[in-house]
């Protein structure tokens, strides 16, 4: 019994302890990117994120000009007992608790005497990659050497507020859409209800780059190429399949006689669908609402092509991926610019995470 | 006066029989004329794009969502209008008629179209007005078949090299690797996390993914693998590892020496996006297999190895499936981070980067059309599954 109950203790430890570190393994990537984001620009490219946590570090105690002290590079030097030659002190030559590293070039370089201390905190955490990101105007940055330098700002705010604009839309418009829709194949009788449903099913599953060549074409003809119009129309008809079979297999499901007696009370399909199929339907009008939503703003194939033709109307995706393809090394603004086109599906997906999940149990495989 | 107002209210005359009637018909026309106005001069409107950014942005949103209920409305209230007989007729057609449409108009005939201009040369079908067919359809069918190949952009994309190494990557990376990668990896998380005290916050860390872009993820994990010269400090979290094991740094996407095992690298990426689907798939799934038949299993002697593999596998096989070819459908649409990481360079192109590059760089539309139609045939399985699903149901 009691070897039984340690061995439970023990099991429970390596479960609990694997999970962590999976757990750790899959946050990493995101908390580098976050503390990275709040670092200063010089920091970011020369040193690890991994600084800002408590380390042990070599700190320079003294600084010595071996030209003052009559030191000859080219052959073996001696400092305070050590003796190394040029090649050995560039890369450093420990010796009882200090190293002697040479820094700079042969000619004009110092040497300097360090001592490993631990390192708490001393990082200089900045929001001005945010603010670079964030603007789109020059604005004023102060560098660590006190020297200030006028940058352009990327202008994500109005990539934010496209992103917002493209996607609130194309989230509610073919909910309501799918939403009627679903409700018809469900509740109403009429010739042809079964072929048409078919077709939702068969295009569910369809893989939107047979869409895009003809939509692309279809837009330039009625003007359409660029503009918010041209984009909630396409992750309408894109998303509506899988919006019409989740709501479907839902409305369905509602049971029959509050239809009935409301029919009954003289109703029609139109009342029944606002005021009782609608609020009924939230849970999974929700489900598909978060999907859509994360779909939309994630999405940057559809985006890119629909519209490429138009910088100012550009979203955040967009933008982001320019970054990379421009200034892939400027990490101090991709770090900011990540983070800034991860808040709010973050928030979203974690305030409704119930739904997201439900709608992912009732088989939302998207095309 | 008097006499008429009475005559009005007692038994309305034919005159007024006919005054209600182009009064309705006036107003069936006069509301949606004023509707279709006003949506159209918002739309003008928002194409002008001359207000304050944020001005366009919330007049777009109620613009948008405002505009599609007040269409609805005021069709179901035409329709209302007729007579009962025709409103049962017309009423599905309001409600379903919008999401068929459009359903049609953006993937159907898409997909139909994308096949007719695979069968033609760059540009495409040429385009040739429908009146020329009626004059001169000699002419028409000449000019059509001067551009007609028939068949031979599919020959061309089984035969291109560019693509050959694009089907390499899906099916032995991305469908070979990652799919079963991810499919184990969200199986084994889900039953550590089942037997755990913290299963929901576990969960909902590694679910997070789930809701960053491609396009995020690729930046992150840009991070990770940067790279800096060999010798100078690294700020990329696996090469700093890497070199404090005494290891070389490399541009890990970019190490064309061990091409093509640097899709790899690419294959993790989606590992960590992915792996939250399926653990939350296996989860409820798990939670679902009997706890008395596993109970009487280890009673009768059987290991947890034995458990696991003999009762909790067969019976969660259905997810198992599901989630399979949900992932399979998905990489095999992979794109963005494929795109952003590499631009399909240094060995790693994939089928939907040679689609773009074809259809949108090159334009090559014929050729680019064809890789689509074999992106379609590839799910035609899937598809024909899902329908046979939708036979057996007794919903219709």
């Amino acid at each position: 019994m009691e070897s039984g109950r340690s061995q439970k203790t023990i099991n429970a430890i390596l479960v609990n302890g694997v999970l962590a570190l999976i757990v750790i393994i899959w946050l990493i990537p995101v908390i580098g990117l976050l503390v990275s984001s709040f670092r200063e620009r010089f920091d970011i490219q020369t040193t690890g994120w991994w600084r800002v946590l408590p380390h042990r570090d070599w700190v320079q105690t003294e600084t010595i000009n071996p030209r003052e002290i009559g030191l000859d590079p080219t052959g073996p030097m001696t400092v305070n007992g050590v003796t190394a030659t040029f090649e050995e002190m560039r890369k450093g030559v420990e010796s009882g608790g200090t190293r002697l590293i040479w820094i700079g070039n042969r000619r004009i370089g110092n040497i300097q005497i360090q001592e490993q201390r631990w390192i708490v905190g001393g990082s200089n955490f900045t929001l001005d990659n945010y603010r670079q990101v964030l603007e789109g105007k020059n604005i004023e940055i102060k560098q660590g050497d006190g020297t200030v330098e006028t940058v352009r700002g990327d202008d994500f705010t109005g990539a934010l507020l496209n992103s917002l604009a493209i996607t609130i839309p194309s989230t509610v418009i073919p909910i309501l859409i799918a939403a009627f829709a679903a409700y018809g194949f469900a509740w109403i009788r009429f010739p042809g209800r079964r072929t048409m449903f078919i077709l939702v099913v068969a295009l569910l599953v369809v893989p939107l780059q047979v869409a895009l060549v003809p939509v692309l074409r279809d837009f330039a003809q009625i003007k359409l190429n660029g503009t918010f119009l041209a984009m909630w129309l396409a992750h309408t008809g894109f998303g509506l399949p899988l919006a019409t079979y989740l709501l479907f297999n839902y409305i369905r499901t509602l049971p029959r006689e509050t239809l009935e007696s409301a029919f009954i009370d003289g109703a029609s399909h139109f009342t029944i669908f606002l005021r009782l199929i609608l609020p009924l339907s939230v849970p999974a009008l929700a489900s598909f609402a978060i999907f859509q939503f994360l779909w939309v703003w994630n999405d940057y194939l559809v985006a890119l092509i629909l519209l490429g033709s138009a910088p100012e109307n550009r979203v955040v995706t967009m933008r982001l991926a320019n970054i990379v393809g421009d200034r892939g090394q400027d990490w101090h603004l991709l770090t900011a610019g990540a983070f800034i086109t991860m808040v709010l599906p973050l928030t979203v997906f974690f305030s409704l995470q119930r739904y997201f999940v439900r709608g992912l149990m009732s088989g939302s495989v998207k095309g | 006066m008097a006499t008429l107002e009475h005559s009005a209210g007692g038994k309305p005359g034919p005159a007024n029989k006919v005054i209600t009637l182009i009064l309705r018909i006036g107003l069936a026309i006069v509301i949606p004329a004023t509707a279709f106005f006003i949506l159209i001069q918002g739309f003008l409107f928002l194409r002008a794009g001359d207000a304050p950014r944020w001005v366009t942005v919330l007049v777009a949103i109620l613009w948008g969502v405002i505009g599609v209920g007040a269409l609805y409305y005021i069709f179901n209230w035409l329709v209302e209008m007729l007579p009962t007989e025709w409103t049962e007729r017309l009423q599905p057609f309001v409600f379903i008629g919008p999401a068929v449409a459009l359903m049609i108009w953006f993937l159907a005939l898409p997909a139909l179209r994308t096949f007719w201009i695979s069968l033609f040369g760059k540009n495409g079908p040429p385009a040739l007005p429908l009146t020329l067919l009626l004059t001169a359809p000699n002419e028409f069918f000449a000019t059509l078949s001067s551009q007609f190949v028939g068949l031979s952009n599919y020959v061309a994309v089984f035969t291109d090299r560019l693509m050959a190494g694009a089907f390499r990557n899906n099916i032995l990376f991305w469908m070979g690797i990652a799919t079963p990668l991810t499919v184990v990896s969200g199986l084994l998380i889900a039953v550590l996390a089942d037997r755990s005290r913290f299963e929901r916050v576990a969960k909902s860390l590694i679910f997070m993914p789930m809701a960053i872009s491609f396009v995020g993820a690729s930046v992150i994990w840009n991070f990770i693998y940067e790279v800096k010269p060999a010798g100078s400090e690294q700020i990329g979290l696996l090469n700093a590892i890497v070199t404090a094991l005494g290891g070389q740094p490399h541009g890990w996407t970019t190490y064309t020496a061990i091409s093509p095992w640097n899709n790899l690298f690419l294959v993790i990426i989606v590992l960590w996006l992915q792996a939250g689907y399926s653990m939350v798939m296996f989860s409820a799934a798990i939670k679902g297999v009997p706890e008395e038949i596993m109970e009487a299993a280890r009673v009768d002697g059987a290991t947890e190895l034995q458990v696991f593999l003999r009762i909790m596998i067969p019976y969660i096989m259905g997810t198992i499936i599901t989630v399979t070819t949900t992932i399979i459908i998905f990489t095999l649409k992979i794109f963005d981070v494929v795109i952003v990481m590499t631009g399909g360079q240094f060995g790693t192109d994939v089928i939907a980067t040679q689609f773009y590059r074809q259809s949108f760089v090159a334009r090559n539309a014929g050729f680019g059309s064809a890789i689509a139609i074999v992106l379609l045939l590839a799910v035609i399985p899937v598809m024909i599954y899902n329908l046979r699903q939708f036979r057996e149901q007794e919903a219709f």
